[in-house]
Order: C-alpha cells, then sequence, then structure tokens
C-alpha cells in the first residue's frame, strides 16, 4: 500500500492539472492566451499524474500537444506555464512557444510537440544516449493514440525494442484522434498484441484509475531501467472536451460521453480517498483552496510579467557557440 | 603537401572528431560493417566500436529523431542518411524537430548535431537518387547547409560542423569522392559561413558550390583562353550564406553568373541573383544569370542526365553572351539604335 503522502500528492496534481485547465480555457474565452491554439487534456489526469509519479527525478519526457499535465505532473513551475501561455517572456519559452511547446530541460521534460509523434523520435534518442552512456535514466514518451498510426512510431518502436532501450511508450488513448475514432484508425487495437508485434510487453491499464497507472508504469519503469528494454503502455482514457475550442464534438455519441464523464477520474479517486480514510472532506477541501491560491498566484505572477519580444525571437534562431 | 581524396578527408575529419571529443558518435544505414554506401566511414567500426559507429535500421526518420534526441541531452551525433533524397523520409524530424528546436524552447534545448548525405548527379541513379535538395534546407530557418566541394573544405567544414551546436546538414557530391587535393597533415577547422574565391578573375564571377565548382573552374580555364578572366567563388555553405565575398567580387567583375545543379527553378540561384541586384543594381553591366538543372525528374541514364545539368560548354556560352563578342557587340549596338529610333 501507498504512503498517505503519495496518495495525497496524486490528488493534489491530478486537481491541479484539471483546475488549471479550466482556468486556462477561461483566460482563452477572455481573450488573453498569446495563441488560440489550445488542447486541454481535461478528463485524462490520471495518466499524466500516474506515470509521473513512477518516475525519478534524473529521467526524461517527451510530451505532446496535449501537454499541461503532463509538465504540471512532473512539477513543471505553474508560474512559468500560464506565463507562457500567456505570452509573456517569463514564460518557458520566453512567451513564443505557447500551448503546444511546454518545456522545462531542468525536470528533464524535454518539451512538448505540435506535431503528433513527432517528439517520439526525440524520446528514443534521450534513450539512445543514456544507454550509450550506462547513465541510470529512464525516458518517457507520451502520445495519444493518433501517434500509433504514424510511421515515427513504428521506426521508434522497432529501434527500441532492437536496442533494448531505457524507454516506455505512454500511450493515451483517449479514443479519439481529433473525430476519428481509433476503431477507424488501427485493425489491432490489442496493446499487448501491438507490443509482442514489436518485441516489446504490451500493457493495457484503466486510464482513469491514478493508482493502477501508477502501478503499471512503475513496472514500465523499473523494467526499463534495468536494462530489460522498452513497454508500451496503453492507457485507456477519454478526453471529456473537444480536440480545442471551437469543436463541440459532434461526431460523438452523447450517451458515450455521459457514460465516460460517470468514470472521472478525480471523482473516482476522491471517492476511493474518502471511503477508505486517507482524506477527510476537510483535507479535501484544503487541496482544493491550495490548487487555488497556486492557479491565483501563477496568473497574477504572468499577468505582470513583461510581453514576449520579437527581437528575443530573433536572437534564438541559432544557439550561440559554448 | 599530401594529396588525399575528398572521402578519405570526410573521415580523418569523423576520427579526430571522434578521438577529440568522447561524446561523438555515428549513426546511420551500412555505416559500420559495410563501411558507408560511399566507404566514408570505412574502417571506423574496428577503429572505434560499435556503440560509436552504429549501423541503424532501414528506417531514416527514426535515425534522424534518435541522434536528434542525443543531441538534446549531451551527445553530439553524425547522423548519415545516404541519399539526400531519403531524407524526405526524415523530413518532420529535420524541419519540425531539429530546426525548431532551440528558437521554439525558449533557447533551453540545442541540438548539435550534423546529418551527413549526399546528392548529385554523375552515376545515371535516376530520379530518386540524384536530386539536388539544398535549397529546401536552406529555406528552413535554424539549419545550417554545408556544401563542400574539396577534400580541404570538406575536412575542414565537417569538424566546424560537428563542433557547432546547432543542426547541420552536411551535403556531400556523389561526384567528389574519389577526387584528390591537397589536405595538410596539421589539424585545422574553417568556418561554417565563409566564401573562397578558387581562382581570382576581373571580366566575370561565377558563383557555385559543391561539383558545380569544379565546372565553373574548367569554365573559367576555358574562359581564359578566350581573353576573359573569371572568377570563381565557392559559397561553401549555403547557411549561413557569406553574401559579403560574393558581393564585393561581383562589385569588381560587374557581372555573376550562379551556377547550381538543382533544378533552376526555384533554385538557391535566385537568392544569390535577387540579392545581387538588390546590392549592385548600378554596378551590374548585365543581369545576372542563373545556370542550374532543368526542371525535369533526373533520367537513369547516363547520358541523358549529362544533359539535365550544367555544363562547361553552357557556362562559357552565358559567359561569352554576356561580355559580348565583337560581332555580339555591334548587334547589341544595333538594338539599342533601333530602340532609340522607336523611341
Amino acid at each position: 500500500m501507498e504512503d498517505r503522502e503519495t496518495l495525497t500528492n496524486l490528488y493534489y496534481t491530478m486537481l491541479l492539472i484539471r483546475r488549471t485547465e479550466e482556468k486556462i480555457l477561461e483566460l482563452l474565452l477572455q481573450g488573453k492566451l498569446a495563441s488560440s491554439m489550445c488542447h486541454v487534456s481535461i478528463g485524462q489526469e490520471a495518466v499524466a499524474t500516474g506515470v509521473c509519479s513512477a518516475m525519478q527525478p534524473q529521467d526524461y519526457l517527451t510530451s505532446t500537444h496535449r501537454g499541461h499535465g503532463h509538465i504540471i505532473a512532473r512539477g513543471g513551475d505553474l508560474r512559468r506555464i500560464i506565463a507562457e501561455l500567456l505570452g509573456r517572456a517569463t514564460g518557458y519559452c520566453k512567451g513564443r512557444g505557447g500551448s503546444m511547446h511546454l518545456v522545462d530541460i531542468n525536470l528533464g521534460h524535454l518539451g512538448s510537440n505540435g506535431i503528433v509523434g513527432g517528439h517520439i523520435g526525440i524520446a528514443t534518442g534521450a534513450a539512445l544516449w543514456s544507454k550509450l552512456q550506462n547513465a541510470d535514466r529512464v525516458t518517457v514518451a507520451f502520445f495519444g493514440e493518433g501517434a500509433l498510426t504514424e510511421g515515427i512510431f513504428h521506426e521508434a518502436a522497432n529501434m527500441a525494442a532492437l536496442w533494448q532501450l531505457p524507454i516506455v511508450f505512454v500511450c493515451e488513448n483517449n479514443q479519439y484522434a481529433m473525430s476519428l475514432p481509433w476503431t477507424h484508425a488501427t485493425a489491432e487495437r490489442s496493446f499487448a498484441r501491438k507490443g509482442e508485434a514489436y518485441g516489446m510487453p504490451g500493457v493495457e491499464v484503466d486510464g482513469q484509475d491514478v493508482l493502477a497507472v501508477r502501478q503499471v508504469a512503475l513496472q514500465a519503469i523499473e523494467r526499463a531501467r534495468h536494462g530489460e528494454g522498452p513497454t508500451l503502455i496503453g492507457a485507456q482514457t477519454y478526453r471529456f472536451l473537444g480536440h480545442s475550442r471551437g469543436d463541440p464534438s459532434p461526431y460523438r455519441d452523447k450517451e458515450e460521453e455521459a457514460r465516460q464523464r460517470a468514470r472521472d477520474p478525480i471523482r473516482l479517486y476522491q471517492e476511493r480517498l474518502l471511503q477508505e480514510g486517507i482524506l477527510t472532506q476537510a483535507d479535501v477541501d484544503a487541496i482544493e483552496a491550495k490548487v487555488a491560491e497556486a492557479i491565483a498566484d501563477a496568473v497574477r505572477f504572468a499577468e505582470e510579467s513583461s510581453p514576449a519580444t520579437l527581437d528575443s525571437v530573433l536572437e534564438d534562431v541559432f544557439a550561440r557557440q559554448d | 603537401m599530401r594529396k588525399i581524396r575528398y572521402r578519405e578527408a570526410l573521415r580523418e575529419a569523423l576520427r579526430e572528431e571522434m578521438q577529440r571529443d568522447p561524446r561523438v558518435f555515428v549513426i546511420g544505414e551500412d555505416v559500420g560493417r559495410y563501411g558507408g554506401a560511399y566507404a566514408v566511414t570505412q574502417g571506423l567500426l574496428q577503429e572505434f566500436s560499435p556503440q560509436r559507429i552504429i549501423d541503424a535500421p532501414m528506417s531514416e526518420a527514426i535515425i534522424v529523431g534518435a541522434a536528434l534526441g542525443a543531441a538534446v541531452v549531451g551527445g553530439r551525433p553524425v547522423a548519415e542518411i545516404m541519399y539526400v533524397d531519403f531524407a524526405t523520409l526524415a523530413m518532420d524530424q529535420i524541419v519540425n524537430q531539429a530546426a525548431k528546436l532551440h528558437c521554439m524552447f525558449g533557447g533551453q534545448l540545442i541540438a548539435p548535431l550534423v546529418i551527413r548525405t549526399q546528392q548529385g548527379t554523375g552515376r545515371g541513379a535516376g530520379p530518386q537518387h540524384s536530386q539536388s535538395l539544398e535549397a529546401w534546407f536552406a529555406h528552413v530557418p535554424g539549419l545550417k547547409v554545408v556544401m563542400p566541394a574539396t577534400p580541404y573544405d570538406a575536412k575542414g567544414l565537417l569538424k566546424s560542423a560537428i563542433r557547432d551546436n546547432n543542426p547541420v546538414i552536411f551535403i556531400e557530391h556523389k561526384g567528389l569522392y574519389a577526387l584528390e587535393g591537397e589536405v595538410p597533415e596539421e589539424e585545422y577547422t574553417i568556418p561554417l559561413g565563409v566564401a573562397d574565391i578558387k581562382r581570382p578573375g576581373n571580366n566575370v564571377t561565377l558563383i557555385a558550390y559543391s561539383y558545380m565548382v569544379h565546372t565553373a573552374l574548367a569554365a573559367a580555364q576555358e574562359l581564359s583562353q578566350a581573353g576573359i578572366s573569371a572568377e570563381v567563388v565557392d559559397l561553401r555553405t549555403l547557411a549561413p550564406l557569406d553574401m559579403d565575398t560574393v558581393s564585393a567580387s561581383v562589385f569588381k567583375t560587374r557581372r555573376a553568373v550562379v551556377i547550381h545543379e538543382a533544378s533552376q527553378f526555384g533554385g538557391f540561384g535566385a537568392e544569390i541573383a535577387a540579392s545581387l541586384q538588390e546590392r549592385l543594381f548600378d554596378t551590374l553591366t548585365a543581369p545576372v544569370r542563373r545556370i542550374g538543372g532543368l526542371h525535369v525528374p533526373l533520367p537513369a541514364h547516363s547520358q541523358l542526365e549529362k544533359q539535365v545539368v550544367p555544363s562547361v560548354d553552357q557556362i562559357v556560352q552565358v559567359v561569352k553572351e554576356m561580355i559580348g563578342t565583337p560581332e555580339m557587340a555591334a548587334k547589341h549596338a544595333t538594338t539599342q539604335t533601333l530602340c532609340c529610333k522607336s523611341i
């Protein structure tokens, strides 16, 4: 059984992701974001939280266009995240990267990416370098099920298994690649068999159950750390909202949406914590207040920060020599 | 000075950089056991180790992607893409990832990665193995593009490319690997972004890079027999581009011809020609001329292939047209008179 602190942190992280993204949507509607490109992961918080909780500080990860949750779960600085979205010089990318390109090299977060699957190559390379250096570092590549049908995933999975690289492929299957149901995208939908085809274990997990995700991730990361090679995790989850702001998801069955929303990962986990006496209602309320304060502080910081400048963009086209 | 081949100069650069910096490694198809499709990495697997000369599966996207990922976390990879035509299979990794990383992420990440590849005609290798695609890469902000013409340049530029903190597309030419040239035994590097005057002259500037430098030099030799003194400027790197050296030469000669194997249409020559007229419109005595390849998929037929890309004769003819033979000058004068009369 996990200790109380770990269990509480998982709850705090999931709630922080949810409330932050709700705030981001609010800022978007207020016209305060520097870019209208913004994809939230509401409904998918247990995957980012469970997996990142299983990582060590020295490990790496790469993330997706729907990546707010990954950087928050990795311990990213909420101030710099909000500042980035508001286009401020204090943001993670000096205000020019926006929602899709969050990054924190100091946390081993090698960037979220606007190209579906594009970052899986970078993750594989980070794992290759860790292996060549005999470094005790595991890389986690998060991606949606849309990336499963991209060529780079196939090439990366093949290479990672061939060379037994210390990497964990985490597929967050939110069931839809924009509008396309995954049943219309790929014939083989067993992660076990998909993994087997590449020569690595494939594990399926309920992505709405944060503790189940954490367990699966702990095992996969442990395997990778001990030189036993990659694992493909398929976390079954659901994107509660549309693909992006302008998407009311008319392609989804409303009954299906209701059924999925009933399995809200945060509510499921909260009920469990209350039932098992790990948290009291007062604890839950205190966490809610703490989350609200962190977000208010981040928004305040961002709004007080100076705006991004084109000069700074021009300065960074090429890296300087050491 | 000793003479070595272009491929040996490249191999020396790789060897010396691998000896100098343990972070440098090579990854690509057939680079180890086979020694490289054009034998550049021959013997390096035996000298180093399979961990530093890595034979990768046939997966161009992940070869570049893995090299990039390794570069981001501390490696100094040299990825080999056997033919530039195959870089199309890795374009997301090159264009959307490697080129963008540093700037897009606010300077947090660097991508010190070299992608070695080769291109061009000469083997009748056909439309999917002979293209010249440098303009694509030069058009992408964040990429450096290097195109050496001689063994000396190949070695010095590759060493600088490996030490550079940015993604460098290092494009060799399949027709140059056996070319011999002087290369000193001592250590040297050539900075990226510095063009080189391969032959001085006064009447016209021939601007070229890669294999076409040699075609331009042969044309310059022939022109000298007709009393025309041609200066040959080798760009050596397209990005960064040393427009100052080019402009200085054209300022002196007042005539310019840009020569490349790639399709003339939309080619890099257009960039040079446009820049020259912006800088030197009043100095030029003739429009800047471009001599590029025909805009056609290259035939897998050595004799037809030769007709697609610029030749010595073509360059000589264009220069003579620009400078004018006595009868051309007379014709030019007549045309001008006619024009004046019609006004």
